[in-house]
């Protein structure tokens, strides 16, 4: 099959339908065609972890997969995360934590530590260390965004206010 | 857009894949996790003219073991499902201490047994593993289906016994005795690295007390996985303990294959190794406990 692909993507709860190209990532997809510009692209080869996106539950990197693979999958990109301008308790914790600087790698941190606490909703530091292990920050040094998952984590069971 | 143009096909069963790649011919490749492919279109070192999706071959992903307690394993089967399943951490250990040690989630989440193998990236993990366990790699093109022993599958960095028409459609691991003692370790500079060397060994003893087979593997000590023979001989037939597994060490030592790059020298991966080779059996004998 040449030529453009129409797909169709359910994207943060929303169907958005858009025509592809087959070597378009889903990343320059989530950017160029639908607008949702908080997915970063950093190394654009798997190895940063900034474009990281759930699909399906499950956070991928998505500049390593295609947009014509995500057809009908679902997709919970940063931009999905907030409750309208409330921020999740997850994004209020980075906040509250200093757990991010430049915010330009906090998109993929978001997305892989919200996958990481819906499957381990009790992790330990270790454990968070190595959720995050394919992530990288220049600026924080990490300790500020594994205090704000563990904070996350507590604030998601309820445990401290929001 | 960085990977140049290709045309994309998404069959839905084996026989459509494998008749795409033969209409298609050899500038086609197929299409696993994507995550050691796509890196590579997206530096345009690998340029095909389509790319055959297998991921929506659901033929091609599942896990279950057979009567004889042997375990399959769909070649698309997602690392992190091997990493996860739990038939995988009864019917192989070996195989689901390894899993961990493959990138990191969003890669293993992605990426598949198939794809890892197909790649051979000699620092793999996956090779190493289906090595360690004579696992038997089905695969399957225009000319039919045959199996290839993980023993002879690995031909050389990135290559394989797969031709270029052919797919691998299930790994088969034999059935893992009650008993076994085993071990996995590898030495990284990060958690997710390749493995600057690794080793996975595992070895049954009979009612004598000795060892009645030994398997000794080493990934990133070669162009291909490795089997330590010297290592293996060195095992069989004697008594576990610490001399013995130092005595392997030092045996093994000697079938590795090492090579300098910016990561380690030869030297320290030969020594590495040796250390991993002794330890990795401390570990096994361990579990015997």
């Amino acid at each position: 099959m040449t030529g453009p692909h129409r797909i169709s993507l359910n994207v943060n709860g929303q169907i958005q339908t858009c025509e592809v190209d087959a070597r378009m990532t889903l990343a320059d997809c989530l950017r160029e065609k639908l607008d949702l510009t908080g997915t970063h692209l950093g190394c654009e080869h798997g190895v940063c972890g900034a474009c990281t996106v759930i699909v399906d539950g499950a956070a991928v990197r998505s500049c390593l997969m295609f947009a014509v693979q995500a057809a009908d999958a679902d997709i919970t990109t940063v931009e999905g995360l907030a409750d309208g301008d409330a921020l999740s308790p997850l994004q209020q914790a980075f906040h509250d934590n200093f757990a991010l600087q430049c915010g330009f790698c906090t998109p993929g941190f978001l997305t892989t530590a919200e996958a990481f606490l819906s499957e381990n909703p009790s992790p330990t530091r270790a454990e968070i260390q190595s959720a995050i292990s394919g992530n990288i920050c220049r600026c924080t040094g990490y300790v500020s965004i594994i205090d704000a998952i563990l904070d996350a984590a507590a604030r998601r069971r309820g445990e401290t206010p929001t | 857009m960085k990977p140049p143009k290709f045309d994309y096909y998404a069959p839905d069963d084996i026989d459509s894949a494998i008749a795409l790649i033969g209409e298609l011919g050899e500038d086609a490749r197929f299409l696993a996790g994507g995550q050691s492919l796509v890196p590579m279109l997206n530096f345009r070192v690998a340029a095909p003219s389509a790319l055959i999706d297998l991921n929506r071959i659901a033929a091609l992903r599942g896990i279950r073991t057979d009567d004889g307690g042997n375990l399959h394993i769909g070649a698309m089967t997602r690392t992190r499902e091997i990493e996860t399943d739990p038939v995988i951490a009864a019917a192989n250990p070996l195989l689901h201490a390894a899993a961990p040690h493959i990138a990191h989630v969003q890669i293993r989440n992605r990426g598949t047994i198939g794809g890892s193998l197909a790649h051979a990236d000699p620092a793999a993990e996956l090779p190493g593993i289906v090595l360690a366990n004579d696992a038997q790699i089905h695969v399957q093109g225009p000319g039919g289906a045959r199996i290839v022993a993980a023993n002879g599958f690995f031909d050389g960095v990135f290559s394989t016994a797969l031709g270029e028409d052919e797919l691998i459609t299930e790994i088969v691991f034999p059935a893992w005795p009650a008993g076994r003692c085993w071990g996995f370790q590898e030495v990284s500079r990060r958690e997710g690295d390749f493995a600057m060397v690794g080793i996975a060994a595992w070895f049954d003893t009979g009612n004598d007390g000795c060892i009645s087979a030994a398997r000794v593997a080493a990934i990133g000590a070669g162009d291909t996985p490795l089997r330590l023979y010297a290592s293996e001989s060195a095992l069989t037939g004697r008594v576990p303990g610490a001399l013995l597994f130092a005595d392997a060490a030092r045996a093994g030592i000697g079938d590795l294959q090492p090579g300098d790059d910016i990561h380690a020298s030869a030297e320290y991966r030969r020594e590495v190794g040796g250390v991993l080779i002794e330890r990795v059996l401390a570990e096994a004998w361990g579990r015997a406990a």
